[in-house]
């Protein structure tokens, strides 16, 4: 064994392969710099900066405020129950939607693609505007809703939470149709086929083997729109009427009225450990990897 | 040849260097409120100000006192003047955010009687006040804030300011202090909690918490809201729009608005005489022919520069002020941070 291993070519081999691994650290290198320079850093310093009181000592105050007090605990569960909402309507509307375009030929498929892509190219703030511009008491949809005799008296559509999601949904639908669909678009039709063939009814099979199947796709749809979602600001401070408050713009708040770093990293903090606490849970549930290697 | 290269690569170097900087010699940087209001500024003061000194004068908007306060705390360089609320720049000077004026150089010796202060030379007197809408009131909308505060017999949805500003004096008007004794009420942390349980009892009505002047005249041009508190001179510009808005005096906060300059910014020189510039009487006359905010320059009347039927729209004219409430700018230096701290906290919980 011993002198097998020795023989010039396994040696070479074996300079090649560590050649290589210097090559490919080397090349990695500059990201991994910029990841430490551009995230590690910063976050380290958030973390730093939360502990920071306002007389610049160390101390606790930024978090024991955030205790105390019941407008922050408000702000985070409207952020959570704002973010999921958004989440499960993107699933309610994407997931058919999806499905209905992967059936469609390419040249189809592609025209709603670009259908769906139009408005995500737009301005985030032109789509809130023309969202309040609708949705208002004296806007288009209830001008319409009231004289088709629907409705008498015009319906709260926006300054509350019915607005922000209206708005966050449309913006957030594009991120969990892509993923989505490209996974649903690779999905071997033959599996269904086959499915049939051994006797499943079309709801069966698509129970059994074409919604697992596009798993990976939703959860990585699921996860980006959550995610995405905590940090929205825009949306709910147009849309929302000033009721509608989330850790976002408590944190610009904090920020631009109180120049209070402190209180700001600390939302963050706290924000930042909540979702990497959530996001740990769901990947133990479902195991990610285990999808993605199916 | 080499030198040649040297040399332009240098001058394209100081090119770039120049362009990059924030500030020319003969430039300045102002920044406002935005819509109706900053329009009849740009039109009426800054820029005729500006020209008349020969210097170029570039305008934004801004968030108030709280970006001047980021300006100063950052070290950032983005204005060399802005405008704003006399209690704002009095909570802004007890920060040390604000550049004291020289009063050898701005003459406010015509101004009337404290209608500037050591960190702020006031140019338009405006009022907060409710404003209604005329066709869900008709004529007969809340004319008192008891009244705007009456949910019974004054149904319908309310909006209110983001931040506490004139808020709170609302509050305890409604709740019947008298007006010479709303500031002393106010100075406690008690009375701050009492006018802002006040508030919280009309909580469920209030539809919108709006952040801008254009906000609520907006509100109000489409009928978003029943009533609103805010600028007069914004809706006087919504009613010649075609809105249906109105107001009473009788619920007017009578406060001033002048401009200030942050701490440590570049042209402090050049803005100090530009600020003197645009205290000149023709200009306050101007601006006040596109919003209704009366001049604090007292020349304005006395060289007759603004007729009676425009001067009876400003609040400032005596037949107006006599039923308004002054806003007290020493309370803001004091409390508004506080103030404000519980306001936000209200809104949210």
């Amino acid at each position: 064994m011993n002198s097998t291993s020795n023989t010039p070519n396994q040696e070479e081999l074996r300079r090649l392969a560590s050649r290589e691994g210097y090559t490919f650290f080397g090349l990695t290198l500059p990201y991994l710099v910029l990841v430490i320079a551009l995230i590690a850093i910063p976050v380290g310093w958030l973390f730093y900066l939360s502990f920071i009181g306002r007389d610049g000592t160390l101390s606790l105050e930024n978090y024991e405020r955030m205790w105390k007090s019941k407008a922050y605990i408000k702000i985070f569960i409207t952020t959570f129950k704002i973010s999921i909402l958004t989440t499960i309507i993107c699933a309610a509307i994407g997931y058919p939607l999806s499905y209905f375009m992967s059936q469609l030929s390419r040249k189809w498929a592609n025209i709603c693609m670009i259908a769906v892509l139009i408005p995500f190219w737009t301005s985030l703030l032109v789509r809130t505007y023309a969202w309040l511009v609708l949705l208002q008491k004296k806007g288009l949809i209830n001008n319409i809703l009231i004289e088709s005799g629907l409705i008498t008296e015009p319906l709260k559509f926006v300054h509350n939470t019915t607005g922000t999601l209206i708005g966050m949904v449309h913006i957030m639908l594009p991120f969990l149709i892509l993923p989505l669909y490209a996974n649903m678009r690779s999905i071997d039709k033959d599996c269904l086929k086959a499915a049939s063939s051994l006797g499943a009814t079309p709801t069966r099979a698509f129970w059994t083997v074409f919604l697992p199947l596009t798993l990976p796709g939703l959860l990585a749809g699921l996860l980006i729109v959550f995610v995405l979602c905590l940090g929205f600001y825009v949306t709910p401070a147009i849309l929302g009427g000033g009721k509608v408050i989330m850790a976002a713009m408590k944190i610009s708040t904090n920020i631009e009225m109180y120049f209070n770093w402190g209180a700001a990293s600390a939302l963050g903090v706290v924000l930042l450990v909540v979702t990497g606490i959530i996001l740990f849970v769901a990947s133990k549930l479902i195991s990610l990897d285990q999808l993605g290697n199916r | 040849m080499k030198l040649g290269i040297k040399t332009a690569g240098l001058l394209a170097a100081a090119g770039l260097a120049l362009s990059s900087a924030s500030a020319f010699a003969d430039e300045l940087r102002i920044v406002s409120w935005g819509g109706a209001y900053q329009k009849g500024q740009s039109i009426g003061i800054f820029q005729p100000a500006a020209k008349a000194m020969g210097i170029t004068v570039k305008e934004d908007t801004y968030g108030g006192i709280s970006d001047v306060k980021l300006q100063v705390r950052s070290g950032a360089d983005k204005f060399d003047i802005f405008s704003s609320g006399a209690g704002s720049c009095a909570s802004g000077a007890a920060e040390g955010l604000l550049e004291k004026l020289d009063y050898s150089v701005i003459d406010v010796s015509n101004h009337l009687p404290g209608m500037y202060s050591d960190y702020c030379a006031g140019a338009d007197i405006f009022s907060v006040v409710a404003a209604f809408n005329t066709d869900t009131f008709g004529e007969n909308g809340p004319r008192s804030w008891a009244d705007f505060y009456d949910v019974d017999k004054f149904p319908g949805t309310r909006a209110m300011r983001n931040r506490v500003d004139a808020q709170l004096e609302t509050a305890l008007l409604a709740d019947g202090v008298p007006m010479d004794q709303v500031y002393d009420v106010l100075d406690s942390e008690e009375g701050i909690e009492r006018a802002l349980d006040k508030i919280r009892s009309i909580k469920p009505h209030i539809a919108v918490w709006w952040s801008s002047g254009a906000m609520h005249a907006q509100l109000m041009k489409d009928g978003e809201v029943d009533m609103t508190t805010g600028w007069n001179g914004r809706f006087d510009v919504a009613k010649e729009d075609g809105a249906k808005v109105s107001y009473d005096w009788r619920t007017g906060i009578m406060d001033w608005e002048g401009y200030g300059i942050p701490k440590g910014v570049k042209n402090k020189d050049l803005a100090m005489k530009y600020i003197a510039e645009m205290m000149k009487p023709e200009y306050m006359a101007e601006f006040a022919k596109y919003i209704t905010y009366g001049p604090t320059n007292g020349k304005v009347y006395e060289l007759g520069l603004m007729d009676d039927a425009r001067a009876r729209q400003m609040p400032s004219h005596p037949d107006n002020a006599q039923h308004q409430l002054t806003l007290k700018t020493a309370w803001y230096s004091k409390w508004r941070t506080y103030a404000d701290e519980m306001y936000q906290e209200m809104m949210t919980e």
